[in-house]
């Protein structure tokens, strides 16, 4: 399954909210089939009896405790990089 | 130009010696004057300076500055800091300024360390040259046509060229190590979760650390001490060693030194090959046991690793959607086309590319052949790792197989990018900690030894590299 089609590209493209234009379809297509060739050579690897990690130093569940603390910035702080603010929240385009 | 030991210039501080103002000074000069070399993206003049006068005034008041006062540093301008832009060397980051302070940075200024200015890499970290920074590429200290190494290049090319005693960098598949190869400097990738990562913006978040780059190690070490330790604000974040990890002396005699077979396989630079084998000499020398040891799986670390991490970089990236901070594309019509057209132009290249294969390994229908298989044969790595680190104390090999390359010789061709990491890679998907440190040169450009420690052993990692610099 390594070679991509460029139909491949534009779905890969629409999941990752990306646009590519016409020029970059064929060069991400191929760049993108030479990429996953190379890691199929994992194919090969007999990992029987293995299990995987996700966590390598081996912690799990890391709780606190459920309250609230004081936070440095103030809210206009965080809305500050905001494109578009009204009310004191962020605005976004027409969803419909 | 160079600086004294970060120690000297802390005590010289402290006791009224030297200014904090003065060295900043001297940074801020030291950076305008090496700017040719396009190591910096924006200096924080106002702020260093602010801080520097009340350290200083600290100090007329008795007070104590602390262990790093009025010391200098550049951070790679993917840690967030207050006073200026945090931009991760990417356009869709380009106008953003931080509401908050990475930890990193929060606890080397409470000891009296002060960040001058923000260095360059590649966009989002993602590369080994600097080339894929949106802005511009930086060049090696020692040939100007050659990368620096990335992706924390403009770091490394910085602590070289002395415009700071010290730099921070990433490292998710060896940005740190690289670069210090390429440069002559040393850099140390700490075990995972060693230094919070609270702040800083995130690749690959199971094999991102961050760590210093720096001239020698006891400036290595000393920067570590501080970084290090617990923070709630990163639940990754493990318990410290309680003693400091600046001060251990360590005798080569009788230690158990393991040369890594696959890093010393073809492919290898014969000048590369060379000075690491001279290196190993004179750590035989020194007394050390040194012997070949054979981890069979780590060649396919890199395969492993352009899985995870572009799986996890297609997660990262997703709240760069051009609604609540970084660039946004003006002439959308509606919210979806909103994050299309703001993705889409805010991206370089290799964002890109990197988005589409995590997606693409991550979606239903190959979750299970690629990225459940890359985490299956990471296991088979770790548990290499863990075998060795039974029989050794220590495992060396190369940092790269190459020298610095020329700028603009692997910027068409992603493959040939990526096999740059195929000798840091392993120890990012095992967690190890690992120290690059300048052993020799090969066609007059530097070559860096690596040493891995077993998880956990950064104290005696940073201690046997200090010994092997006493030996070269």
């Amino acid at each position: 399954m390594s070679k991509l089609t460029r139909d491949d590209v534009l779905k890969l493209a629409r999941l990752s909210r990306l646009r590519v234009s016409e020029d970059e379809i064929e060069k991400f297509r191929s760049e993108l089939s030479e990429i996953l060739e190379y890691v199929q050579q994992l194919d090969a690897v007999d990992t029987a009896g293995l299990e995987p990690t996700y966590q390598v130093t081996g912690l799990t569940n890391v709780d606190r405790a459920d309250e609230i603390k004081a936070y440095s910035a103030k809210p206009a702080d965080l809305l500050k990089n905001a494109p578009a603010v009204k009310d004191g929240q962020f605005k976004v385009k027409r969803v419909l | 130009m160079t600086w004294p030991k970060i120690a000297d210039i802390a005590a010289s501080v402290n006791t009224g010696e030297s200014s904090a103002v003065d060295l900043v000074k001297k940074s801020l000069q030291a950076i305008e004057k090496a700017k040719d070399y396009q190591a910096i993206i924006s200096t924080l003049d106002d702020r260093a300076l602010d801080r520097a006068k009340q350290i200083d005034q600290k100090v007329k008041q008795g007070k104590p500055a602390g262990r790093l006062a009025g010391v200098p540093f550049i951070a790679k301008d993917n840690y967030l800091t207050l006073g200026g832009k945090t931009t991760a060397a990417s356009n869709i980051l380009k106008p953003f300024e931080s509401p908050y302070q990475s930890t990193a940075i929060e606890r080397l200024e409470a000891e009296g360390a002060i960040c001058v200015a923000k260095a360059n890499l590649d966009a989002f970290a993602h590369g080994s040259s600097t080339e894929n920074s949106d802005f511009f590429t930086t060049k090696n200290p020692y040939d100007k046509t050659r990368v620096p190494g990335g992706s924390s290049g403009g770091s490394t090319a910085a602590v070289v060229l002395g415009l700071a005693p010290f730099a921070l960098g990433t490292d998710t598949g060896g940005s740190i190590r690289q670069p210090a190869g390429f440069c002559g400097a040393v850099g140390f990738k700490p075990t995972y979760g060693l230094v919070s990562r609270s702040g800083v913006i995130a690749m690959a978040s199971s094999t991102d650390v961050i760590g210093p780059l720096a001239n020698n190690v006891d400036d290595a070490a000393l920067v570590l001490d501080v970084m290090s330790g617990p923070d709630e604000l990163d639940s990754t974040t493990i318990e410290r060693d309680k003693q400091s990890y600046a001060d251990l002396k360590l005798n080569l005699k009788g230690k158990k030194i393991g040369i890594v077979k696959e890093y010393m396989a073809e492919g290898l630079e014969p000048g590369v090959r060379d000075v690491i084998e001279s290196a190993i000499d004179k750590l035989s020398q020194a007394g050390a046991e040194v012997n070949e040891v054979s981890l069979p799986s780590l060649p396919l670390a890199l395969a492993v690793y352009y899985i995870i991490c572009p799986a996890e970089v297609s997660s990262n990236l997703a709240r760069y959607d051009g609604q609540r901070f970084g660039y946004s594309a003006a002439e959308a019509k509606d919210l979806d086309e909103s994050y299309e057209l703001s993705r889409e132009q805010g991206f370089g290249a290799e964002a890109k590319r990197r988005i589409m294969i995590g997606t693409y390994v991550l979606s239903s229908g190959y979750y299970d052949a690629y990225y459940k298989k890359a985490q299956t044969v990471r296991t088979k790595i770790i548990n290499e790792f863990k075998t060795a680190f039974k029989s050794y104390d220590f495992l060396v090999g190369p940092t790269s197989p190459t020298v610095a390359f020329k700028i603009g010789e692997k910027i068409d061709d992603p493959l040939k990018m990526y096999l740059n990491d195929i000798l840091t890679v392993a120890a990012n998907i095992s967690g190890n900690p690992a120290l690059t440190l300048p052993a020799g040169k090969s066609q007059g450009l530097p070559v860096g030894l690596q040493i891995i420690g077993a998880q956990k052993d950064d104290r005696e990692l940073l201690a046997a590299g200090r010994a092997f610099e006493e030996l070269a």
